[in-house]
């Protein structure tokens, strides 16, 4: 095992919640994006709700980082050389990665934005209409999925014990994401009474996701070894707890029980735990 | 004039006076922390945005049984392959004509990003300034041809500076003296870390008791890059395999 001695960067509550909108956001685009794809005329108002939902989600994210900054307005410093005035991108460094997947994601998160509004008005803007428009939503659902993913490469692409003493972190985060993504999507979708079938198809989706998250988190621990350990303190193995109970328990009623109440219950400790799973990474690495 | 400059610290002459930790406030006009006083000589605890020199104090058994010092003066290490401007976004983080690691103030935007990135926690966060900030190696007494103020301040010459490979030479000939002398446990530190150290280290214990990371753990942070991807990617591929089967499937309440 790798030996640093490394300063925290005091990255905190404005990456957490960075981190865990950025999954919704991207993670939402994507479910909406395979909905559009594969559903069925009664998934279409469910899809649409994915690409109302994933830019405002997206809108706090530039400014979470940016308040985040030690000079908030040099923001434009990560996309700009500030001397030469030539593009900064180090397709090395994830931050300069993902601030530009950020750029390019909103741009398709925005589109789609607009056509779904259009489609609320009974009208369908003619450029996503077609083969075109199916092209569009899958480039930006890898956009998404990037977004949703490249935070726990953020980490893991350091010297930080822990973050950098596993190449699970990305991959957590991305299932995490999605998991989030459909609970968000199930819980918008229920309070809005849409129909039941895309509710049903969420629900299944998630068991899919958070299967893969709770195998991702044995990965986790397994690569990290005995660094683990770290979690082992009172306060980490709480928010341990509550990341099981925010995957356990929506998938124990995910596979119990289809009824309206149980099923926003189940999506509401998802969103728990993912925000959980979070914050203990990322301060739990640093304190 | 641009050179290719080194700091060699040979800790068998530090004799902990902190000399080098002053001029090196004086000089950059850092005002420091307050002091902090525990079980030992060392007030000022780490290398931070405040701390761009540390002298370390460790306390050791001899192998006669009494107790002896161990002190180091830390600085930034100037890394040929440094963590920190590899991850950079800004590229506010430069290597300079005397091939030192130097943040630019008017470029920095406090992502820090490069303090993560740092396996000898050399950078802090200026809260000030909103900067990232760590030793310069006096760039701007570079620039007019003077040794670093820590180097100059040092009384011991436990701090030496000069062209790299001067100091290479310097400290290999200081090894073999030492060794020569029967001080077998002396090692030299910083000849092969990072693609060779700009500040090198003559160490009479294990790296890590100066916190420093061993040889084997020199290693840069876009090394996690192609297996975080990949398993991302992977990922990915089955997570939109589950929708698309989840999506696709009959049944429930349909």
């Amino acid at each position: 095992m790798v030996e640093h001695f490394v300063t925290p960067p005091q990255w905190e509550w404005y990456i957490v919640w960075y981190f865990f909108l950025g999954g919704i956001a991207g993670g939402v685009y994507a479910l909406g994006a395979i909905l559009r794809l594969l559903g069925d005329d009664r998934d279409a108002p469910v899809a649409r709700l994915a690409f109302l939902l994933s830019l405002p989600v997206l809108a706090v994210c530039p400014i979470l980082l940016t308040l985040d900054l030690g000079r908030p307005l040099r923001f434009w410093h990560m996309m700009i050389d500030s001397r030469t005035f030539g593009l900064n991108f180090k397709y090395w460094s994830p931050m300069s990665v993902g601030v530009w997947v950020l750029l390019i994601f909103s741009v398709f998160a925005f589109v789609s934005f607009l056509e779904a509004l259009a489609s609320l008005r009974g009208s369908r803007a003619p450029f996503l209409a077609g083969g075109l428009g199916r092209v569009f939503v899958i480039v930006g659902a890898v956009f998404g999925l990037f977004l949703a993913g490249y935070t726990g490469i953020l980490l893991s692409v350091s010297n930080q014990p822990i973050w950098s003493d596993t190449w699970a972190l990305g991959a957590l985060f991305l299932a995490s994401g999605l998991s989030v993504a459909a609970a968000t999507l199930s819980l918008v979708t229920r309070l809005g009474r849409h129909e039941q079938s895309a509710e049903a198809k969420l629900t299944r989706a998630d068991r899919y996701f958070t299967i893969l998250e709770l195998v991702l988190l044995v990965v986790f621990f397994l690569s990290l070894g005995a660094v683990g350990s770290r979690f082992l303190a009172p306060r980490w193995m709480a928010l341990w707890v509550v990341v099981l109970i925010g995957t356990l328990v929506p998938l124990a009623l995910h596979f119990s029980t289809e009824r309206r109440v149980p099923a926003m219950f189940a999506a509401v400790l998802t969103l728990v735990g993912g925000l959980a799973l979070r914050i203990v990474v990322v301060f739990g690495a640093q304190m | 004039m641009a050179r290719t400059v080194g700091f060699f610290t040979d800790t068998t002459l530090c004799i902990g006076c902190k000399a080098c930790e002053v001029a090196c406030k004086e000089w950059n006009q850092l005002p420091g922390h307050a002091p902090q006083f525990g079980d030992g000589y060392d007030n000022t605890s780490q290398l931070d945005e405040q701390n761009w020199r540390h002298v370390q104090f460790h306390e050791r058994t001899t192998a006669k049984g009494g107790v002896a010092w161990n002190m180091m003066s830390d600085v930034c290490k100037h890394c040929a392959l440094a963590s920190c401007m590899e991850v950079c976004p800004t590229n506010a983080i430069i290597r300079t004509e005397f091939d030192t690691v130097y943040i630019q103030p008017s470029v920095c935007n406090g992502c820090r990003d490069c303090i993560a990135a740092c396996p000898y926690h050399v950078i802090g966060f200026d809260e000030a300034s909103g900067l990232a900030r760590k030793c310069t190696f006096c760039y701007d007494r570079l620039q007019a041809n003077l040794t670093p103020a820590c180097a100059k301040a040092c009384p011991t010459e436990s701090i030496k500076f000069g062209d790299l490979d001067t100091m290479r030479e310097v400290a290999g000939a200081r090894l073999n003296q030492l060794r020569g002398q029967g001080m077998s446990e002396a090692r030299l530190y910083g000849d092969k870390e990072y693609g060779g150290l700009h500040a090198l280290f003559l160490l009479t214990d294990k790296p890590e008791i100066y916190g420093l990371p061993p040889t084997e753990s020199a290693v840069l942070p876009s090394r996690n890059n192609v297996r975080g991807y990949l398993g991302t990617l992977v990922t990915a591929a089955l997570g939109v395999a589950g929708a698309v089967f989840a999506f696709r499937e009959r049944g429930g309440k349909e």
